[in-house]
């Protein structure tokens, strides 16, 4: 459903609510989360460009990727990056995160980067100071595109996990949940490696996501099987996996879908899960003649059945017989037990085990020794 | 093309096509070897191929923590590639670690930080870039050996080689280097190792060197495998795809055979 992730996105805030929040999350056995971020800027960046979405323009804030990079990509989709319209600003923290070149390379030109790049992008050299980040991101928005009043703008961040290098999680919560609640924020989105943090740091950035998209391989890692052995089988599906997408409606509900998705050359392409594996789910399940499974009423029924040698304890302390006491004691023991001959009337309201004599010939289990009657 | 033309890992990393000498612009490469399996060979093999184009405008730049020049000299001698001479010709800048890290960088400013040495560091390998780009070797390669001991040099913080690798991968894009990296993966087995994950996910072309699975054989010394990440300008039939092949080292060379192929 990565259609219903962008429409989410290019729909925006409403009045008074959070902006909706996406969270992109991989592993090292699928790292294909930058290609599933380039899809939604990309179609995010189409729709601002159409004039179709709430916002009107996007803040994209580069760790992991140059800004040329960004400008290369988004050319290679057919968008226009140079027009001067200036849809998109990109806040440069690829290039000097930490002010090492700036410190070394006083007042020479370190970077052969072409003009148009250039105007689009604002270096940042202390990308630590997250109240300084937060500020240039209002900045750079209000002053690219945000004219009047309510026209708002998107945030993308492509890699928490360069993020979180330079800052706490604290202080990187703060930032992202002060961009969702900022007037002229319309949504954001971001890509973090899921394996590379603790789980509390995951679960710090999916409880401020209003959509959390996980990217999972279908099969376990190729690098891990030390042999040959289906090694075909390994280089066909290592571009592919699953998307599954964990969707939280304002009301609270909670809806998850899952896709398949596959790396090509031209970018990531999703489709609904494979007929293929809808195939081999129904064959996995077995067809057979009898019930697998039994029924609820079968369950109680089978629940309240008296085992015969089993101690009940049916309001009566539970006497366990030792050896010593008289025979007739318990024989009166014996007899809610082994009702075999009246048996029928009330079982159905404890459950018990039901015996009918075959004949009369039968006789019934005594203590009598069946050969006294023998004559020898 | 002369012998290593036909090589199994040449083919692998992308080496084999005709239409473009050096796919290895603008890439990472990260060697992960173990204990009982060095992978410095690869290295080696790099090295030498850096070297044996014909191509005059490769140059390389060395970070030498684990050996001297004179080992690296030795070995690649033996393979038919004159380090020293190399080096005269300003085609191969080698940063001697071991010495440099010690002594040479505090007594510039009297005492330095961890981030120091490495931001110095940084900045001679920018300078050497910058001069080698200067005389028209167009395409730069930075090996590092190795990234354990780049770490101890950073006095063990992870977070700060993550950062120097960070700088060093800007110059990928920025003049289309390219980096060859070796790390020793058992070297973070117990702790989560966050440094080899984050190495990986850096990594476009991740070569891991191994024993042999079924246990040590006199005609085997290890297995390769080797995992080309979906980037563009990649040939299509590397895309994301894991080669495993075995390799016999030599004095004058390794082997490279499939598993069962060799005579």
């Amino acid at each position: 459903m990565a259609e219903s992730i962008c429409r989410a996105l290019r729909d925006g805030a409403l009045q008074g609510e959070l902006a909706p929040t996406l969270t992109i999350k991989d592993n090292i056995n699928s790292p294909f989360g930058f290609h599933a971020f380039s899809h939604v800027l990309t179609q995010l960046s189409s729709n601002i460009l159409a004039g179709k979405s709430q916002s009107r323009g996007l803040v994209l804030l580069s760790f992991s990727r140059s800004p040329a990079y960004y400008v290369q990509l988004l050319k290679k989709r057919g968008l226009n990056v140079g027009s001067s319209a200036k849809w998109i600003q990109i806040l440069d923290c690829y290039t000097d995160p930490l002010g090492w070149k700036q410190r070394f390379m006083e007042g020479e030109n370190v970077s052969n980067v072409d003009q148009e790049v250039s105007n689009l992008s604002h270096l940042c050299t202390n990308v630590g100071d997250m109240d300084k980040l937060f500020s240039s991101i209002i900045t750079l928005g209000k002053a690219g595109f945000v004219g009047e009043g309510t026209v708002r703008f998107c945030v993308a961040v492509d890699s928490v996990t360069n993020m979180l290098r330079h800052s706490s999680i604290s202080a990187l919560a703060g930032l992202l949940s002060s961009l969702r609640s900022n007037d002229s924020v319309s949504s954001t989105f971001w890509l973090v490696h899921e394996d590379l943090h603790e789980e509390k740091v995951i679960a710090a950035l999916e409880y401020m996501s209003s959509i959390v998209a996980t990217l999972e391989a279908l099969t376990p890692p190729p690098y891990e099987s030390r042999s040959n052995v289906d090694n075909s089988y390994l280089e066909r599906r290592s571009t592919k996996g699953r998307f599954h997408v964990r969707i939280k409606r304002r009301n609270g509900r909670v809806r998850v879908i899952s896709e398949d998705f596959n790396v090509e050359l031209a970018g990531i392409k999703f489709t609904s899960i494979s007929s293929e594996d809808a195939v081999i789910n129904q064959v996995l399940i077995p067809k057979v003649q009898f019930n697998l499974q039994l029924s609820e009423k079968e369950l109680n029924d089978r629940a309240r059945v008296v085992l015969p040698f089993e101690h009940q304890g049916t309001g009566k302390p539970i006497q366990i017989y030792d050896g010593r006491r008289s025979l007739s004691e318990s024989k009166d023991d014996n007899i809610p037990l082994m009702s075999n001959e009246k048996g029928n009337d009330d079982g159905w309201g404890k459950g018990e085990i039901v015996y009918f004599r075959d004949s009369d010939d039968e006789m019934p289990d005594s203590d009598e020794d069946p050969d006294d009657d023998l004559d020898i | 093309m002369d012998r290593m033309a036909s090589n199994l890992l040449d083919g692998a990393i992308g080496f084999d096509d005709p239409t473009n000498p050096s796919p290895l612009i603008g890439r990472l490469l990260l060697v992960e070897d173990c204990v009982e399996t060095s992978g410095a060979f690869v290295l080696h093999h790099l090295l030498k191929r850096a070297f044996s184009s014909p191509n005059s405008s490769n140059a390389v730049i060395f970070l030498a923590f684990s050996q001297s020049f004179v080992h690296y000299d030795r070995i690649l001698r033996k393979l038919g590639c004159n380090l020293a001479a190399q080096r005269d010709n300003g085609r191969f800048v080698f940063f001697d670690m071991l010495t440099l890290g010690c002594s040479g960088e505090k007594t510039r400013s009297g005492k330095e930080t961890d981030e120091g040495v490495l931001v110095g560091l940084y900045c001679k390998i920018q300078r050497a870039v910058d001069a080698l780009i200067q005389e028209n070797k167009k395409h730069v390669t930075i090996v590092i050996d190795d990234i354990s001991l780049l770490e101890v040099a950073a006095n063990g913080s992870s977070n700060l080689v993550l950062d120097f690798l960070h700088y060093c991968h800007t110059l990928l894009s920025e003049v289309g280097c390219s980096i060859i990296a070796l790390d020793h993966e058992d070297v973070y087995m117990d702790i989560k190792r966050p440094l080899s994950l984050q190495l990986e996910y850096l990594a476009d072309v991740l070569i891991k060197v191994g024993p042999l699975a079924t246990g040590i054989a006199k005609d085997v010394h290890g297995q390769l495998t080797v995992l080309n990440k979906p980037v563009e300008g990649l040939q299509d039939k590397l895309r994301n795809r894991v080669q495993n092949f075995q390799f016999y080292i030599k004095e004058n060379g390794t082997e490279f055979f499939y598993s069962g192929s060799r005579a």
